[in-house]
């Protein structure tokens, strides 16, 4: 078994094995709008020559099923937190492929959030109203892959 | 492990005659360490099989005994490691051809990957074409040979090393002959034409948006496991259709029933399938349990090849009475209403008993014991409808078929045959002929439809008694820990149960909760037995009201390396050089990857580490001479009468009126305000400017240019090329760079005042070559640019070399190129921006030092500071003009986040040297 | 890979192009004229429907020319190509 989650930026692709042995991967976003939720294949294709470069020894490895599903993408490609402007509707939204990952840290600061009306002092630069202010974030190399 | 030179005794399982395997050629093959002999055309399953082994490891997770179940795609047990170059793990007996020396180790649902190189190639080919057919069985031939015939172009694959499908398995006749006669003339029908292309041995397995299909081809597989020169191991093909016909077949389902997973318990088609077309008689004494038609000729041709069938047992009440005849002419007892409710043995099924079931699936009356070594089971047919609803068709459940069936298409597709619920040969058939002329008609080709030939063999079914759970004698669910949902999964009705209890509802919960149709065989055949599980725990009438998961690709399991294909090594990333890289290379250069280029980072000399390089180069372009190969910036010519009013738009700065033979640095900022994007612009003529971008970003600029002249402004007469790869450019850099130059131009004035900084020239080199000198920098030091074709690059390069050589001409990468512009504050936008930073920041920002115009920033020349500025004003300009950047108005004048000032160290290297007068070891 | 039918190339492969996001969203006139949200709704807001969409692509690996499409975005299907510049075609849902 391997004991980690092994990322790369550079090859763009994630790998973890799951209790049963089976190599969970994940890799890229369609360029598009959609809610097909189903994986387009040329990135398929492309997140397996990335893991091979990786990892040579995955080549007789199989692939048994894909799955897609749909990724919500904010402009700065970093996740939304917080108070808007319609009373008691509050978001935590935006993570990309990013947001299991964080789900701890973004739960904290979304209760925060709902419980005091304002944002966390943590996630003060994710609220919406970086769009209008111009303050952007800029995750995109920070979110490891898939952006 | 036995003994391998002692085969060990086991009654005679290979028929004597019959069958599609070659009995002049037997193969010997090894199975977990035993040596065995088969025959060419068996799987490694039918040869186990024909030597009396179970041929499967135990289970994974409770150890239990098991064996081979099915005859293809869909088998739960039998996985194998082969043995060889390149071990493949994770593959199944029953899909497996056998070749001489085969070596395979029975896996218990596990395998390891070989960690030695895999020596095998694995290529892509791309496909066009009017008509595919997936499926070679009697429907896909019949729409293949329907389509062929309108001269539109008909691709046919099939997972098998021939064709005919199911009509391997049985005896039909088509046309008054033997079916695979008739199979064989089509094939020669269709080989004849030059639109058709039949691929074997190849599996669709995914069906993607817009009729796009992938299909892998085993193409070396069958003949061993070394790779065979010249040719692939597999193949991708990506195919795109206008029309597709799936004639995909069906999976006959198993039963839940106490001991169902025992070995000896098998899909009883797959029994068929290893009598008729392996000649292997999977055991002796057999009992055929059915919920459905299909299992007589089961039995009968177990009969018909010696086997003793103890009892047919049928669920319904009243099979047909032609059926049960026949039956009971072969000697077989026909038991109805009935059921089998366990199968015992301990390494293999030795018994099973049956009872009678009432309206309701109870038993009733006493159980009764029978002695067998085969179980033949059919629990029913569920159409291969993972294709269909991977393209997004829906599927409905058939009431009367007890399956679920293709509803309602979601591309360019039809399903015939069984795929779609039509289990007799006639209207398989018919049904074939009628999609295949509509195939090739809706694709544009006038096609007719064949006459369905005279046909006999499987005729059109009756209804199906589907038992979905069969009760065990005791107990209830809750305990059922024997009656197996998932082999490969061990998961039972016990599992199910607690899902249930615990409140799942939704198949998909279910499903997750117990991993059923997770494993290898992603419950191909028992997908569907385990929703009638599910829906008879949640008091569901049918499993229509259960419904199905989703079915996602791939259908079969693909090695990585085959969707990798090519891309591997050095095609995973292809680098890209300059003409100039073969001098790099035989220098000792040490390279670095920057976008996609290959470009030097440093040169050492011997005994150099990297540090000591960098500080030898930056001493030789602060106080000698240095020259680097500045070939990767990004170049785009912008020719048109609108070329000046274009570019003012797309920078922050004025490039209308910049003087011809004049070079300007401009920076390029996204819509947001952020910065994306600087170089310097030549001006070549009226209507013509030479754009140099970043070296990473220069598809990006082009895009981001493309995308404005063509959307926002078509009414500017502009046109875009890109030309980085059509000049070379040899960046000529330090105080006495000017005397390399003065020796290479003699035509040229190189004089401070002849050649002011920011200018251009063309002349001839003493070489001959034409070439455009550029002064500027990024560096602060006195430098040029001198910039040919590229087919020049390495000649002009060496000749650089050659008249800098008394001067101690050093070559410097990219490392020294850093320090240079990092010591003068100069910025590369993408490595010292983010698309966080606005021009205004930048200015704010540390790194832009003394909050000097962005111009005089990044480009001054060490000669002549005043120059620098010349015809700009400021990074943002106050225009009103409409602008991608609308640079008058920038977000806030206050950074959000200012960057530290004083962030770069402006003194000189104090590690500074006077210049050697040495001349340079460089050739 | 969607199969998308550039105007002057025919159809090609969904690799070969470049996706722009949502097609007719007019540069404003006068930016100076508009406050900060105004100005981030023309930057940063999109529509997202599930259904039909008028989008922009680029066929930047071929004839480099920007184009809008009507796709569907839950099928894929694409229900129009033309030119940029020319008005969103009505589309019966």
């Amino acid at each position: 078994m391997h004991p980690t989650v092994v990322m790369s930026n550079h090859v763009h692709v994630y790998v973890s094995q799951a209790h049963k042995g089976e190599l969970v991967m994940g890799a890229g976003v369609d360029s598009y709008n959609g809610y097909g939720q189903r994986g387009s294949f040329h990135l398929i294709e492309r997140q397996m020559a990335a893991a091979l470069e990786l990892f040579p020894v995955f080549a007789r490895a199989h692939v048994l099923r894909t799955w897609g599903g749909i990724v919500d993408v904010t402009p700065d490609a970093s996740p939304i937190i917080g108070p808007t402007p319609v009373g008691n509707l509050f978001l935590n939204c935006g993570w990309g492929t990013g947001g299991f990952k964080a789900t701890p840290a973004s739960g904290w600061v979304y209760a925060h959030a709902i419980a005091t009306g304002e944002p966390h002092p943590l996630a003060e630069a994710f609220t919406l109203e970086r769009f209008t202010t111009g303050a952007l974030i800029d995750e995109h190399g920070a979110a490891a892959v898939a952006h | 492990m036995s003994d391998p030179f002692r085969l060990p005794h086991r009654p005679a399982r290979r028929l004597p005659a019959g069958g599609r395997v070659d009995r002049s050629a037997p193969l010997r093959f090894t199975y977990d360490g035993t040596r065995y002999t088969g025959l060419r055309g068996d799987t490694l399953a039918s040869a186990l099989l024909a030597n009396g082994v179970a041929g499967a490891s135990p289970s994974l997770y409770r150890g239990r005994p098991r064996g081979i179940a099915t005859a293809g795609v869909e088998e739960p047990n039998a996985l194998v490691q082969v043995a060889g170059p390149g071990s493949e793990p994770m593959l199944l007996a029953t899909t497996l051809e056998l070749y001489e020396g085969l070596t395979a180790t029975g896996l218990s649902g596990r395998g390891r990957l070989d960690p030695g190189p895999d020596p095998a190639v694995y290529d892509k080919m791309h496909l066009h074409t009017e008509v595919l057919v997936v499926g070679a069985g009697p429907a896909g031939l019949a729409a293949a040979l329907a389509a062929g015939r309108s001269g539109a172009r008909v691709v046919l694959v099939d997972d098998q090393p021939e064709p005919g499908g199911s009509l391997l398995a049985g005896h039909e006749e088509i046309d008054g002959v033997p079916a695979l006669d008739w199979v064989a003339a089509v094939r020669e029908e269709l080989a004849a034409r030059p639109g058709v292309r039949i691929l074997t041995r190849s599996t669709a397995t995914g069906y993607y948006d817009h009729n796009y299909l992938l299909v892998a081809e085993h193409r070396t597989d069958h003949l061993g496991p070394h790779p065979v020169p010249g040719v692939s191991r597999q193949r991708l093909w990506h195919i795109r259709a206008r029309r597709v016909v799936l004639a995909t077949g069906s999976h006959e389902r198993p039963m839940v029933f106490a001991g169902n997973d025992l070995p000896g318990v098998m899909s009883a088609a797959a029994v068929r399938a290893y009598v008729n077309r392996y000649a292997v008689l999977p055991g002796h004494r057999a009992v055929v349990l059915t919920t459905n038609d299909h299992a007589y000729a089961t039995a009968l041709d177990l009969v018909a090849a010696g086997a003793e069938v103890s009892a047919l047992v049928d669920t319904r009440p009243e099979p047909p009475a032609g059926l049960v005849d026949a039956a009971r002419r072969a000697g077989i007892e026909v038991v109805t209403g009935s059921c089998v409710v366990g199968a015992y043995g301990d390494a293999a099924v030795a018994a099973v008993r049956t009872a009678a079931l009432d309206a309701d699936d109870a038993v009733t009356g006493p159980v009764r014991d029978l002695a067998c070594d085969l179980l033949a089971v059919s629990g029913g047919w569920s159409p291969a409808v993972q294709l269909w609803s991977q393209a997004q068709g829906t599927t409905r459940y058939d009431e009367d078929l007890a399956a679920f069936v293709p509803a309602r298409a979601a591309q360019h597709v039809d399903i015939v045959g069984a795929a779609r619920g039509v289990l007799d040969l006639a209207g398989c058939l018919d049904g074939g002929f009628a999609a295949g002329a509509e195939a090739a008609r809706s694709a544009g080709f006038p096609a007719a439809v064949p006459a369905t030939p005279a046909n006999s063999g499987d005729t059109r079914p009756s209804r199906p008694r589907p038992v979905w759970l069969v009760p065990g004698e005791d107990g209830d669910p809750s305990t059922w820990h024997d009656h197996f949902v998932d082999l490969q999964r061990d998961a039972t009705v016990a599992d199910v149960h607690r899902a249930v209890r615990a409140g799942m509802r939704s198949v998909e919960h279910i499903k997750r909760y117990t991993t059923i149709g997770t494993a290898h065989d992603q419950g191909k055949a028992s997908a569907v037995s385990a929703t009638g599980v599910i829906a008879r725990l949640l008091g569901a009438r049918t499993p229509g009201d259960v419904g199905t998961t989703t079915y996602r690709g791939p259908y079969v399991p693909v090695p990585f390396a085959l969707l990798a294909g090519r891309e591997r090594g050095p095609l995973f990333d292809p680098v890209r050089t300059t003409a100039i890289h073969p001098w790099h290379t035989a220098h000792g250069a040490v390279f670095e990857n920057v976008g996609q280029w290959q470009r030097p980072r440093y040169f050492p000399l011997a005994g150099e580490d990297m540090d000591a390089a960098v500080l030898r180069e930056c001493r030789a372009a602060r106080a000698g001479v240095a020259v680097m190969d500045a070939t990767t910036l990004g170049k785009i010519d912008v020719i048109g009468p609108d070329a000046g009013a274009f570019l003012n738009r797309v920078y922050t700065n004025a490039f209308a009126r910049l003087a011809v033979n004049s070079a300007r640095y401009g920076m390029m900022c996204r819509a947001d305000g952020m910065v994306f994007d600087d170089g310097v612009t030549l001006r070549l003529a009226e209507d013509h400017y030479l754009m140099t971008t970043t070296t990473g970003n220069a598809a990006g600029v082009l895009d981001w240019l493309e995308e404005w002249l063509q959307t926002e402004w078509p009414e500017l007469r502009v046109r875009l090329t890109s030309v980085t790869e059509q000049w070379a450019t040899v960046a000529v850099v330090g105080p006495r760079s000017r005397e390399v130059l003065g020796a290479l131009v003699p035509d040229l004035d190189v004089s401070n005042d002849a050649f002011p900084f920011m200018t251009a020239r063309e002349t001839r080199l003493a070489n001959g070559v034409e070439a455009r000198i550029c002064r500027i920098s990024f560096s602060g030091e006195l430098a040029f640019e001198i910039n040919v074709a590229s087919w020049y690059g390495l000649a002009v390069w060496e000749s650089v070399i050659e008249a800098g050589r008394p001067l101690g001409i050093t070559p410097y990468g990219t490392e020294t190129m850093h320090v240079l512009r990092a010591e003068k504050g100069y910025p590369i936008v993408g490595q010292d921006t983010d698309g966080t930073v606005t021009p205004w920041t930048w200015a704010w920002s540390g790194s832009s030092p003394g909050r000097r115009t962005s111009s005089e920033n990044a480009r001054s020349d060490g000669a002549t500071p005043a120059a620098a500025t010349a015809g700009n004003s400021s990074a943002c300009c106050r225009s009103t003009r409409p602008c991608c950047c609308r640079r008058a108005r920038s977000w806030s004048p206050t950074p959000k986040r200012p960057c530290p000032s004083g962030r770069w160290d402006m003194s000189p290297p104090a590690t500074a040297a006077p210049p050697s007068a040495a001349p340079s070891p460089w050739r | 890979m969607l199969l998308i039918a550039c105007p002057w190339c025919g159809e090609r492969e969904e690799l070969e192009f470049h996706y722009g996001g949502q097609a007719h969203v007019a540069h404003p006139a006068e930016p100076e004229g508009l406050s900060d949200s105004q100005w981030g709704e023309y930057l940063f807001v999109r529509d997202n429907p599930k259904g039909p969409f008028a989008e922009r692509w680029s066929h930047s690996a071929g004839c480099r020319r920007w184009f809008n499409v009507v796709r569907h975005t839950v099928t894929h299907e694409i229900l129009a190509v033309y030119p940029a510049g020319q008005p969103k075609p009505v589309i019966l849902p």
